[in-house]
């Protein structure tokens, strides 16, 4: 029962739209800080601003309740040298941190989470989030402490890298006395009901259900002072305008750009539809800097067309769960537990490669299974009740196969590392990394534009993302108190509203999931595995076709399916951008996820710097950044937040 | 205009089904000879019945004017070796294709098309298909004989076989006064609607838009005698029970069982859904015995993940067209041409092509140089060849309408840098199908088997000739024999089970059901396989079988059509893993690999495997390659009352 | 009844294989008839043009536009990943069906 089908059988007629249609209509508000995205990291600017002091207005595509890549859960606090029983300093742990993750690192964001992780850690608890283990359901698992009843995991636990450090395996690798002890293990799942229920007790005025369109430049004009922001309600069709003093970018995503499958197993992707990448195209568009946007990696994880992400056993994060073939033979891999210091499988392409050559030779028989039956039953335990039971779209994996019979003391769950479609080379991930630029206040380069969590580049996860929001909402706040409320301009309001309703005049023509994939197939042709001048040139030509012929078809039914609609204006948008860097950047670079075959080669001084483009005059200027351009961590960090009162005290 | 949307919008309901629903009535049918599949075989092979004076009665799922993988058109009339400007003898020629084809091909069907095909193009011209240049609009083209007008293709020029011939690149290779000059160029997409009108002049009683759902047999024994078939209305959802003297099977595919992909790019595949494989599962299911199932092999073209089969110019047989880089450079390709006599490309010249292009010696993105052509041979590949093949006609009138010139553009190619199928999509065998005798009569009597249907078959013509020849035994046959004994019980089940999803309007539909199949296949039965996978495999389909079938819902007939050959795909993946775990062995000239047994076995390589359903148990037997003894002998030994081109 | 916005489920992907001129097509429904897989059903409204209904199953043979009787009521339309693309061998201009 509940399918749309049932009721029309039963009725007769189509359900009609259950909510008011306001095409047209407007909604104007007046803020201090107005924050786009009600994620993890909006959420948590949303209330540092609001205790700050300043007024906020909140966009959110969804609900704020468990909306996001976060709104399911969270298993992992990373990077949270600050608590108490870490082995490392917070300002080294930041370098190492960064020194690790290479060059195209984001190291005023590290900082920051560097330094502030744990204090938000604890706020978190403060507003009621679980962060440890008081009832004592995880006695016995390692990692455990307790005194404070913190869990500790493995990841980083060695070096502050996702790859297996020299060692690992062999005994006495990774002994717990020596661990960073800089990774907490929590129940995220608790945790965005209660940012919302914050949020609101602070006055934050949440325009849920609205997706954010642009960002408003004082008096129309591109790269000056933000002055607000336009949305669209994606219920009602109703406009919204929101005049701020300044704004923070906090959405997610640059999905879509490369393939798009809704057909076979849905929209099972690392992030659901609503993490379309709108926030970095609304910066650009307002000529905020972007970075990092050349970048496209081969895709690794589920999409429709594969597993759903994690219900694969030990795809990504079974912690610490031995991967084992039809035997019971131990794979050589590392499993994200103790005696590997919580590296990672599947980036590792020389293990992934020694065990497909065993497959072939006899030596492995497929298929393989996450033998959880083989784990010391606490660990299982700490692995299935905790951290799957908290990781975001894991829980309901949790409760379906423990309902369904999955015992995680005897059970062992199948893995399709091998036996599952490779992802195709032409499927890859836009801009990785790619992202907006800011300062040491999480500013932009526009004034009043903030940005924070996934929306900044080369971002880190969930407690980057909440670190990150928690510093720009105290930043933005500060700004807005310092100033006025700038001047909107009208006309620009009424472009933007016209661009927006557009696909409502229209009841025929391509709907928005041919748009997507019709956007993809340019990309998969000429953007992929192999690239050139020319082909580059192919693809803006071809964009430039599909948005003469096109998009003046697109049209949208509903308000729903306008959203969507609009989402794929984001995407070709942010796919020009990501063809005009890889054009720019005439090199070859695994670190940057870029292969061209006219430039086979790297330039090493070219590699020294960030590409960084931005609109003037809707012209794409492009600028070299040296790397690490943040000066001293350090000496940054405390420079700019001499006013820091640590953990919130009401 | 004109979209499902738009219908609602203007009259604020969406349309009633237009067709009246009859689920649960029932139309019974007494004929002769019945023809299942209204393609290209079933059409020939019941103006063939009908010719020898039987009373035919014919299911097709969908009209049959332009219905099937050859109902949009055919550019090719292959292996004619009977005509007059051959240089081939046709039983040698026949001989020399087999070889060329490998052990696994149909010598039986071959030596048919070998010996018939002549005779069965020029009954196509009879009837008004065109066959000649007679308008003149292709003199200059390579090939094309001034006097009788016919237009001989590159194909098979120098040798039997798609591979290309060793000397392929030397000066002066293929010469026009060498040629075997056994393929002739058509003009396919006027022949369809002409066999439909042929067919209802005959008086043969068409069943459009009905799917055929079972085989009967007499008296409801599985390996008894077939009297008669059901079949479903696709529209309005009435069961059919045809009983005949004699049934001819000549369906077609192997169905989508690694993938379907319908958001992309809807259906669009080498075959539409329509062609389904159902008819080797009927005939399995009633007992007949079939072959060549164990192959499979990685999945090469189309699928809505790529671009439409052809558009991607040169993907497949875009005839003489050199394939050019960015800047103009020839690839060392084959292109079907005179200058390769009309070979294919193999994975090593491929290969090679992708290396160059890693070593920048080529440059992306590849192009079909009609530009480079000359100008009769672009305009006969593009407005003969292209215009005439199955769904290539479309291409090129959008395209000519859309600007594109043929003798000064060039189209673009996606070989290398469109998607490579990922390991995990496989394709099942157009090689698997029905066994047959020199009669074309399968393990069953009363049941006859044409075109894609049987074991090895091949192309467009070899559906022809082979339909007109199981017409003509099928008719023989039928009037030797009486009606047989239809099975009321055996019909009441079938009716029960085509009928269910139509019953329940919640739980999964067709698409979801297909997809679900499709993934046991992906993760078992692909790049890897195993005893162990295999049987995991079997276990989940029977999970499927269990907990996924009995909620297939369908809310019209047409969807119920959908849904039925879904379960068809669920039978044929079963059939395709039963005849994969029986070969222990890998052998790349069957298709197939296995982990746990990556040698071949050349004993048992030297046998088909075959199986039939006994008591719904599948035995196994195995039969010598060649069974079909001396070609020439057996068909002449079969045939000596063969009168020729019909004479009306 | 025009303006009644509908709960739909989302428009089945690609959705218009052929574009129909409702003021040119006479409702004759030779492309029902044509296409092999019910791509269309009858318009309930004798003579007007036939309903789109499963758009997704089209396997782009072009049967229905190549045999549609009516010159310009009915116009082919290739979804956007499958629009085929060419090139001027003189000019290098790379062009691509609208």
């Amino acid at each position: 029962m509940g399918t749309w089908h049932e009721y029309f059988k039963a009725e007769g007629t189509p359900p009609e739209w259950p909510y008011p249609i306001k095409f047209g209509e407007e909604s104007e508000y007046e803020t201090d800080v107005v924050v786009l995205g009600g994620g993890i990291a909006g959420c948590w600017a949303a209330i540092s601003a609001a205790r700050s002091g300043a007024k906020v207005a909140m966009f959110e595509k969804g609900d704020v309740r468990r909306s996001g890549a976060g709104g399911p859960g969270c298993d992992h606090w990373c990077n949270v040298p600050g608590n108490p029983l870490s082995r490392v300093e917070p300002d080294d742990w930041a370098i190492q941190e960064m020194n690790s993750l290479g060059d195209f690192s984001n190291g005023i964001g590290i900082q920051i989470q560097c330094r502030e992780d744990y204090d938000t850690l604890l706020e978190m608890e403060q507003m009621g989030g679980k962060i440890r283990d008081d009832k004592d359901e995880f006695v016995g698992v390692e990692g455990r402490d307790p005194e404070t009843k913190l869990m500790f995991s493995p990841r980083y636990s060695v070096d502050g890298s996702l790859a297996p450090a020299e060692g690992w395996g062999k005994p006495g690798f990774n002994p717990p006395e020596k661990r960073n002890n800089t990774v907490i293990r929590i129940w995220g799942s608790t945790f965005k009901p209660i940012l919302k229920r914050e949020c609101k007790k602070l006055g934050v005025n949440i325009i849920e259900r609205t997706m954010a369109t642009r960002i408003l430049n004082e008096n129309g004009r591109q790269g000056a002072r933000v002055v607000g922001a336009t949305g669209i309600n994606a219920r009602t069709g109703e406009f919204i305008i929101v005049k701020a003093k300044a704004a923070i970018i906090a959405t997610s995503g640059s999905g879509f750009v490369y393939y798009f499958d809704s057909e076979h197993g849905g929209i099972s992707t690392m992030y659901s539809r609503n993490q379309t990448g709108d926030g970095t195209v609304m910066a650009w568009k307002a000529g905020a800097k972007l970075t990092m946007m050349e970048c496209s990696g081969a895709s690794r994880f589920s999409g429709g067309l594969r597993h759903k992400w994690y219900t694969g056993g030990g795809d990504a994060s079974y912690e610490n769960v031995p991967l084992v073939d039809a035997n019971n033979k131990r794979l050589p891999a590392p499993i994200q537990g103790w005696e590997d210091g919580g590296a990672m499988f599947s980036p590792q392409a020389r293990i992934i490669a020694q065990i497909r050559e065993g497959v072939k030779h006899g030596e492995y028989k497929l298929p393989f299974y996450g033998d959880f039956a083989a784990m010391k039953p606490e660990e299982a335990h700490a692995t299935w009740d905790l951290m799957l039971n908290e990781e975001s779209t894991t829980k309901v994996m949790v409760k379906t196969m423990t309902e369904g019979g999955f015992d995680k003391y005897s059970d062992q769950i199948m893995n399709y590392t091998l036996i599952e479609m490779q992802p195709s080379q032409q499927y890859r991930d836009a801009g990785s990394g790619g992202g907006i630029m800011t300062d040491w206040d999480l500013m932009t380069n526009v004034e009043g534009l903030f940005a924070a969590g996934m929306s900044t580049y080369s971002p880190g996860d969930h407690s980057y993302a909440a670190a990150t929001g928690r510093y720009a909402g105290r930043k933005a706040a500060a700004y807005a108190k310092r100033v006025e409320q700038g001047e909107i301009s009208r006309e620009e309001i009424d472009r933007e509203k016209k661009r927006v309703l557009a696909p409502t005049k229209r009841c025929g023509g391509i709907e928005w999931k041919e748009l997507n994939v019709g956007v993809n197939r340019v990309m998969q042709y000429f953007a992929s595995e192999f690239k050139n001048e020319e082909m580059l040139n192919l693809a803006l030509e071809e964009i430039a076709r599909i948005e003469e012929n096109a998009v003046p078809q697109l049209f949208a039914l509903d308000p729903h399916k306008l959203m969507r609609s609009l989402e794929c204006l984001s995407i070709i948008e942010y796919a020009k951008i990501a063809l005009n860097a890889m054009k720019e950047r005439r090199l070859s670079s695994p670190k940057l996820r870029i292969e061209r075959q006219d430039y086979p080669d790297a330039d090493p001084e070219e590699l020294k710097n960030y590409l960084a483009l931005h609109l003037e005059n809707d012209e794409i200027v492009f600028e070299r950044i040296p790397i690490r351009f943040w000066g001293n961590m350090k000496e940054q960090y405390e420079a700019h937040n001499q006013d820091y009162t640590g953990v919130y005290k009401g | 205009m004109g979209t499902w949307h738009d219908y609602l919008k203007a009259a604020g309901t969406p349309p009633e089904w237009p067709y009246p629903i009859k689920y649960g009535e029932e139309t019974e049918v007494e004929t002769d000879v019945l023809v299942l599949g209204g393609g290209i075989a079933g059409c020939w092979a019941a103006i063939s019945a009908a010719r020898n004076g039987v009373k035919v009665a014919l299911f097709e799922k969908g009209d049959v004017r332009r219905s099937g993988a050859g109902g949009p058109g055919c550019d090719h009339w292959c292996n004619v070796p009977a005509n007059p400007l051959s240089r081939v003898d046709p039983d040698e020629w026949a001989i020399e294709m087999i070889n060329a084809l490998g052990d696994y091909s149909n010598g039986i069907g071959i030596e048919i098309q070998c010996r018939e095909d002549y005779d069965t193009l020029l009954e196509m011209e009879q009837m008004g298909g065109k066959i000649r240049d007679d308008k003149d609009e292709f003199v200059g083209a390579e090939g094309r004989d001034p006097e009788t007008k016919l237009m001989f293709s590159p194909r098979y020029g120098a040798k039997a076989g798609y591979g290309a011939h060793p000397d392929w690149r030397k000066p002066g290779f293929n010469p026009p006064e060498k040629r075997n000059n056994v393929v002739i160029r058509i003009w396919g997409s006027t022949f369809k609607p002409i066999l439909k009108r042929e067919c209802k002049k005959l008086g043969v009683q068409i069943f459009d838009r009905v799917m055929a759902t079972s085989l009967l047999n007499e008296n409801g024994k599985q390996g008894a005698r077939v009297v008669g078939a059901t079949g479903i209305n696709g529209r309005t959802g009435e069961f059919i029970i045809a009983r005949a003297k004699a049934t001819i099977i000549a369906t077609a595919g192997s169905g989508q069982l690694w993938n379907i992909d319908m958001e992309h790019g809807g259906y669009s595949y080498m075959y539409s859904r329509n062609e389904n494989g159902d008819g080797s599962v009927m005939a399995f299911k009633a007992g007949a015995t079939i072959t060549m199932r164990e192959g499979s092999h990685p999945f090469g073209i189309a699928s809505g993940l790529k671009h439409k089969w052809y558009t991607g110019g040169g993907d497949a047989s875009y005839e003489n067209v050199p394939i050019v880089d960015a800047n103009n450079v020839k690839l060392d390709l084959v292109t079907q041409g005179w200058a390769d006599a009309g070979a294919m490309n193999s994975p090593d010249l491929l290969q090679a092509v992708r290396d160059g292009v890693e070593s920048g010696k080529f440059e992306l993105p590849m192009f079909g140089d009609f530009a480079g052509m000359k100008p009769e041979e672009s305009n006969a590949t593009w407005n003969l060849m292209l215009n005439e093949e199955s769904t290539t006609k479309i291409m090129v009138k959008t395209m000519t309408e859309g600007g594109f010139d043929h003798t000064r553009d060039q189209i673009m190619n996606y070989s290398f840098i469109e998607m490579q199928s990922p390991p995990q999509y496989y394709d099942a065998p157009r090689g698997g199908g029905i066994l047959h005798d020199w009669n074309l009569k399968t393990t069953l009597d009363g049941l006859y088997a044409a075109g894609t249907a049987v074991f090895s078959p091949e192309d467009h013509s070899f559906a022809a000739s082979t339909g007109r020849y199981a017409g003509r035994k099928a008719a023989a046959y039928a009037k030797t024999v009486e009606l047989g004994e239809v099975c009321r019980e055996q019909i009441a089940k079938e009716k029960e089970r085509v009928l269910a999803p139509a019953m329940r309007s919640e739980g999964i539909e067709w698409k979801e059901l297909h997809n679900g199949l499709c993934r046991v296949m992906q993760y078992y039965v692909s790049q890897y396989k195993t005893e162990r996978l295999y049987n995991l495999a079997l276990e989940e389909i029977a999970r499927i079988e269990e907990n996924a079938v009995p909620q297939l819902y369908a809310l019209d007939p047409h969807k119920l059509m959908r849904s039925l050959e879904t379960l068809s795909a669920i039978e044929s993946a079963k059939i395709i893993i039963y005849a994969q775990k029986e070969r222990k062995l890998s052998s790349p000239k069957l298709g197939i690999n296995r982990l746990d047994y990556p040698e071949p076995d050349e004993e048992e390589l030297k046998k088909y495997l075959l199986m039939h359903l006994e008591n719904d148990e599948v035995v196994f037997e195995r039969i010598p390659i060649r069974f079909w003894g001396n070609m020439k002998e057996q068909y002449e030994a079969h045939n000596q009352d063969y009168t020729g081109v019909y004479k009306g | 009844m025009a303006d009644k916005v509908f709960a739909l489920p989302n428009v089945q992907t690609p959705s218009v294989p052929v574009k129909i001129n409702p003021d040119k097509c006479i409702g004759c429904n030779t492309c029902v008839e044509t296409c092999q897989i019910d791509v269309f059903i009858p318009n309930p409204k004798k003579g007007a043009p036939p309903i789109i209904l499963h758009a997704e199953e089209c396997w782009y043979c072009g049967c229905c536009a190549t045999d549609c009787p009516t010159p310009g009521a009915m116009e082919f339309n290739w979804p956007l990943p499958l629009k085929p693309r060419w090139r001027n061998k003189e000019t290098g201009v790379v062009s691509q069906l609208k």
